[in-house]
């Protein structure tokens, strides 16, 4: 097991590795234009000296703190508003045609309204972060309430626990791994806004500061800005896999299978 | 102590309407233990959940200790034949019988004490830290019938708990069920549609019709109380007791109009995950 793991990194990090000197080499053998397409190692020059810069860690934390406040935002009422028209059969019956109306409204279409109501500010993005991913978590725990197991609600009605008492101890374990896709969801899709948000709108921010990379034509500070961000995609992508793995070690998708 | 008076179940929707039960009239007397058995699709699930309070009967009633079930009686526990549905695979073992007592607000010593002597009962002390799904069936169940018993109820409610255990397990459970009867007095009321398994551990065993359901037979169970897997099953008295209600069922099957089985096969064997 551990053996195949191991094998498996080494052979990502080959392909990595590959993909890496492929990019290296391709502009220098003037394959491609090497004013668009720098070598790595440009790049990574590049990406250097953004690290030592203060405005760059400002623009990070800026694009990150639209991010988890929007985050925080959607997955709370994605959450309350789930359970809550979940367990109302009259509100779902309402609210299904709404929600599957306002769903596909892709959020980036909101831009001009956000811009509107709020300019640059942060809020602007917050309304496309959480316009984005209020419905991952939202569509996520309505499912997971639908899950819950009529037999685990009759022992829990049988043995005297109230409406409080069986949200607490029967729907929402069940609803658990449904919410942590939601969330995981969430947190992907709000990153991709909050840059995107940035980038169109000219809110701070990490896509602020790749769109002034690109009007400056300093092409290589914007492929380094491009792989933060892609880089800050696959950590958050890792954390929540984490978090998943930790609150769900009880599920079987985490267990797998159990010799008796 | 359980006392079922012209108990009544018309299920309707989607424009069917079926009658489960039809008119049971029983007691079960305090510290007794009946067994409840007849052909399947008979409503037995039905009868359980209306004395559970987890149904409203269509008519009449039922009363626990003198009182009538309207919901969930505080002094009943129910062992539901899905363990593996019935316990929670979030919560350890442990756990998993402590949360009714928490409900009863019930003190945390007196809890642990509660806890630690069900689970010692039913054989259980070393698994208290495991989660269900760890556990074999045969002791996923033992987990269920521990949590009932930690809940001290006065009527135990136990719904084919074994028809999904492999047979010597299931012989081990029957025998830890009638022990634990004969130790605290506890009622219990077994259903059953295995009538060996009635015979082997009622007081007394009511047979069932088929669908819709009246109480064919009462039959008291005339064997010592001291029984045990491998001389009460082979006593004569024992096989004339099973063949005896071997017949009534077979009765109660054929006594059944066409139409009326039909209706049976209709509703017959529903899928574990939906209750009837």
């Amino acid at each position: 097991m551990t053996a195949v793991k191991g094998t498996n990194a080494l052979l990502g990090a080959c392909g990595l590795a590959a993909f890496l000197a492929l990019g290296e080499v391709v502009p220098r053998l003037g394959l491609v234009d090497e004013d668009y397409f720098p070598p790595t190692s440009r790049i990574a020059d590049a990406l250097a000296t953004e690290l030592a810069d203060d405005a760059f860690w400002t623009a990070l934390g800026d694009t990150l703190t639209g991010w988890a406040i929007g985050l925080v935002i959607a997955v709370s009422a994605g959450i309350v508003a789930g359970v809550l028209i979940s367990v109302t059969p009259y509100l779902r019956e309402a609210t299904a045609s709404t929600i599957e109306f306002l769903r596909p409204i892709p959020s980036v279409a909101l831009i001009p309204l956000a811009v509107l109501l709020y300019g640059t500010e942060l809020r602007s993005v917050l309304v496309l972060v959480v316009y984005a991913s209020f419905w991952q978590v939202l569509v996520q725990v309505m499912y997971g309430v639908q899950d819950v197991d009529p037999v685990a609600e009759e022992t829990a009605r049988s043995y005297g626990l109230g409406t409080w008492a069986r949200v607490r101890h029967v729907l929402w374990p069940t609803a658990l791994p449904y919410v942590m896709t939601g969330v995981r969801l969430a947190a992907a899709v709000a990153l991709i806004l909050a840059v995107t948000a940035e980038l169109v709108i000219g809110a701070p921010g990490l896509g602020a500061r790749i769109a002034v990379a690109q009007t400056s034509q300093a092409v290589p500070e914007m492929y380094a800005l491009v792989v933060v961000t892609g880089v800050l995609g696959l950590l958050i992508n890792v954390g929540a896999r984490t978090v998943e793995r930790r609150a769900l070690a009880w599920h079987q998708s985490v267990r797998g299978e159990v010799a008796v | 102590m359980l006392d079922v008076r012209g108990l009544k179940k018309v299920y309707e929707g989607s424009g069917r309407r079926v009658e489960a039960v039809r008119d049971l009239t029983f007691t079960v007397d305090a510290g007794e233990l009946v067994c409840l058995v007849g052909p399947s699709g008979c409503g037995k699930t039905t009868l359980l959940k209306c004395v559970g309070g987890l149904l409203t009967p269509t008519a009449g009633e039922v009363l626990v200790g003198g009182r009538r079930v309207t919901g969930p009686p505080p002094d009943m526990a129910v062992v539901f034949q899905e363990y593996g549905r019935s316990l929670f695979p979030w919560m350890r073992v442990r756990e998993n019988v402590e949360l009714p007592l928490k409900q009863k607000k019930s003190s945390s010593a007196r809890r642990r004490e509660l806890v630690a002597d069900a689970l010692a009962s039913v054989g259980l002390t070393d698994a208290a830290g495991a989660y269900p799904w760890q556990l074999s069936g045969g002791m996923q169940q033992r987990v269920a019938i521990a949590r009932a018993l930690a809940y001290e109820p006065d009527v135990l409610l136990m719904d084919e708990p074994f028809a999904a255990v492999d047979a010597q397990t299931r012989a081990d459970l029957e025998d830890l069920v009638r022990g634990l009867w004969r130790q605290r007095g506890i009622t219990i009321l077994f259903v059953t549609h295995d009538i060996d398994e009635a015979v082997y551990l009622g007081e007394r065993v009511l047979i069932l019709s088929s669908s819709p359901t009246v109480v064919q037979e009462q039959l008291k169970i005339d064997l010592p109380a001291d029984r045990d897997q491998l001389h009460t099953r082979v006593a004569p008295r024992f096989a004339e007791l099973r063949t005896h209600v071997y017949e009534q069922i077979q009765a109660a099957k054929r006594g059944t109009p066409v139409a009326d089985r039909l209706v049976k096969d209709l509703t017959d064997t529903p899928p574990p995950s939906k209750p009837q």
